[in-house]
């Protein structure tokens, strides 16, 4: 499923052909953001063949594990990092957002093109207390829409995942009985639905029963096919799910000092609610100047025409003020 | 002995492979042992802040909410125990059944050894393979199913809907056929080692083919047909991706077989990779829990095997 066995194994191929000067970069870290650091690395290599980065998708709490204990040259995290895992960084750390997406309501309904979901339907339908299609408040939002009297199947995410950890995020904010009996975290339990095993799972989930909803990544929904619902933003706006409006929520996001930041309910009329920078860990300090220089380049060209790859794998694009204090806060680091 | 005291040297040099053979053999299998009392070891350790605050409770609390550090897996208990033993009654008649057959002269036998050879292969289909075929065939079917037994049997509480595909009875529907070959291949063994002189008495007897297999062969077979099935049960708790892939992996306990459940295998396969703090310490108790269900039932299996070889010492 994952392309990461065949690109270690083409690091480890390469590696032993290379000679002693190439200089190994070694990531680990989330697994959302995988296929777009990879892809840094295969196109890296490619301009720089003296430099292989070898990305581990391992998961956001091991990447900060790993981060943390050294083992690593750089980490990658969903879930940035607290102050208190900073604290314990020896070296100190520095977070990058390199990317962003969408977690998106993908659903299976025939008939159903388009779908608008108020913010109560969002919360609702993930608390068991919005059961049918043609529930009123669904109902309300979609005028014209023929909504069969079908039970609504919830697929959620089984596994630990920093889609969940957003999607919880953002359905705790805007609904404070979901806060309450659910809250925000990485895994969750849900009172209703069916549990898929990864995207891949829950993506199986929504395209095998007519009348499954559950949140998947944008880039797995688009790739899938599935449809998309339009969610209702804090302007009251029913916005789709794509790069135009998630980029829309990301240029109006004010950045911090430390750029650790979620739009948990981003309040521009055109701003799709549910969207997430994902960061790369850096130390402060790296005692190798040359590891230092290549890791530098190579972050920098993930910022600048990595960015680029974005659109086609279904991430956002970073818009232009955050390459900005992304690049300044690599200067940082010596 | 007279050799050894008159020349001890040769003798000696032809004890080197033997000795050697021996240490080996010891190494090999202290370090098994050592491994598993190892692994017990970490588990324990890594369990134990979870085992002091929780105690005995986890093992029947039912909520398993990990952002409210609350911990407990008696619905996953439940799944593995009902997953497996409902995939033995499907595994076990077939299986039995095929082993009958193939242990007979129903068929020429290169045609038996092709059809053993199908089955045995099924052993080696990787479990994640198992959990792809399960989503993209089994789950339709049995959704069909499903929603065809809520409308006619809804009133048994088994099969009470609404009706998942992700359910209880998928799961044990595809770990029955994970476990068939080895229900299968240790229960032909078994058949296959039966004396003829047992089957040709029963015939002498005026025995029919079905009098002399469900008289004679099956009672003599039975201690490796009851070790076939345990290992088989072994299994089947133990399995992890091909379940995790189609059980639904909901904490909520149901009677329903048609609903979506949880193994401890399955739960640790989700939730490892992200957890933190005391998530991980209630993983690793659960993890132990799995490795006490799996000691119970492989000596209850043991049990049970030397119970029943006992009782059918005299006909072998």
């Amino acid at each position: 499923m994952k392309p990461l066995p065949f690109l270690l194994i083409g690091a480890a191929l390469a590696g032993l052909s290379a000679t002693s000067q190439a200089q190994q970069l070694s990531g680990a870290g989330a697994s959302f953001p995988a296929p777009l650091y990879q892809r840094w690395g295969v196109e890296y290599n490619k301009l720089h063949p003296d430099v292989q980065v070898n990305y581990q998708s391992v998961g956001s709490g091991a990447g900060v594990k790993n981060f943390t204990a050294g083992v690593v040259d750089f980490g990658a995290s969903d879930a940035a990092m607290s102050d208190a895992e900073i604290a314990k960084v020896p070296k100190g750390a520095v977070l990058i957002p390199a990317t962003a997406g969408e977690v998106v309501f993908a659903y299976n309904l025939p008939g159903v093109e388009t779908l608008n979901l108020p913010r109560e339907a969002m919360a609702g339908i993930f608390l068991g207390k919005v059961t049918k299609w043609n529930d009123p408040v669904i109902a309300k939002a979609n005028p014209g829409a023929k909504l069969p009297e079908l039970p609504i199947m919830v697929a959620y995410r089984s596994d630990g995942s920093g889609t969940t950890y957003v999607f919880t995020q953002h359905l705790s904010t805007i609904s404070p009985e979901f806060k309450e009996k659910i809250g925000t975290d990485k895994s969750v339990t849900f009172p209703v639905g069916v549990g898929g095993k990864g995207n891949e799972g829950v993506t199986a989930l929504i395209k095998q029963t007519p009348g499954t909803i559950g949140y998947v990544e944008y880039g797995y929904a688009k790739g899938n096919g599935l449809a998309m619902a339009s969610l209702q933003n804090k302007s009251g706006n029913f916005v789709a799910a794509d790069g135009e409006h998630g980029a829309s929520t990301l240029a109006n996001v004010q950045l911090p000092e430390n750029l650790r930041i979620w739009p948990v309910d981003p309040e521009g009329a055109n701003d799709y609610p549910i969207a997430s920078f994902t960061w790369l860990l850096l130390y402060k300090k790296y005692d190798d100047a040359a590891k230092l220089k290549a890791l530098k380049d190579f972050v920098t060209y993930g910022l600048t025409t990595g960015q680029s790859f974005s659109e086609e794998l279904g991430y956002i694009p970073l818009p232009a003020p955050v390459v900005e204090k992304a690049k300044a806060a690599l200067a940082t680091v010596q | 002995m007279s050799r050894e005291s008159s020349d001890s040297k040769p003798i000696a040099e032809v004890r080197v492979g033997p000795d050697l053979f021996h240490a080996l053999c010891w190494v090999a299998s202290a370090l098994a042992v050592a491994t598993l009392a190892w692994i017990i070891y970490e588990i324990v350790t890594s369990a134990w802040p979870a085992i002091q605050k929780f105690g005995f409770g986890f093992l029947g609390s039912s909520s398993w909410v990990p952002n409210r550090e609350v911990f407990g897996v008696f619905p996953f208990i439940v799944g593995t125990v009902a997953s497996s033993f409902i995939a033995i009654l499907f595994a076990f008649p077939l299986g039995l059944a095929i082993a009958i057959f193939l242990s007979e002269n129903f068929l020429p036998a290169p045609v038996r050894q092709v059809i053993r050879f199908v089955v045995e292969m099924l052993a080696a289909i990787p479990s994640v393979v198992f959990g792809l075929w399960g989503i993209f065939v089994v789950i339709p079917i049995i959704k069909i199913f499903g929603d065809w037994a809520v409308k006619n049997l809804g009133g048994v509480p088994i099969f009470s809907g609404p009706a998942y595909g992700n359910s209880m009875l998928t799961a044990s529907v595809v770990l029955a056929l994970m476990i068939l070959p080895t229900v299968t291949a240790i229960s032909r063994n078994a058949l296959t080692a039966v004396p003829k002189t047992l089957r040709e008495g029963a015939y002498a007897l005026g025995a029919t083919r079905w009098e002399a297999i469900l008289g004679v062969i099956l009672p003599t077979a039975a201690p490796g047909v009851v070790a076939a099935t345990i290992l088989a049960l072994g299994r089947a708790m133990g399995e992890t991706m091909a379940v995790a892939m189609l059980i639904g992996n909901s904490s909520r306990l149901s009677w329903s077989l048609l609903s979506p459940g949880g193994t401890l295998a399955g739960l640790l396969a989700n939730q490892f990779g992200e957890a933190e703090g005391l998530q991980v310490n209630s993983l690793m108790y659960a993890a132990l829990i799995l490795v006490v269900i799996t000691l119970f039932v492989n000596v209850l299996g043991e049990l049970v095997l030397r119970y029943t070889q006992s009782q059918t010492a005299g006909i072998r």
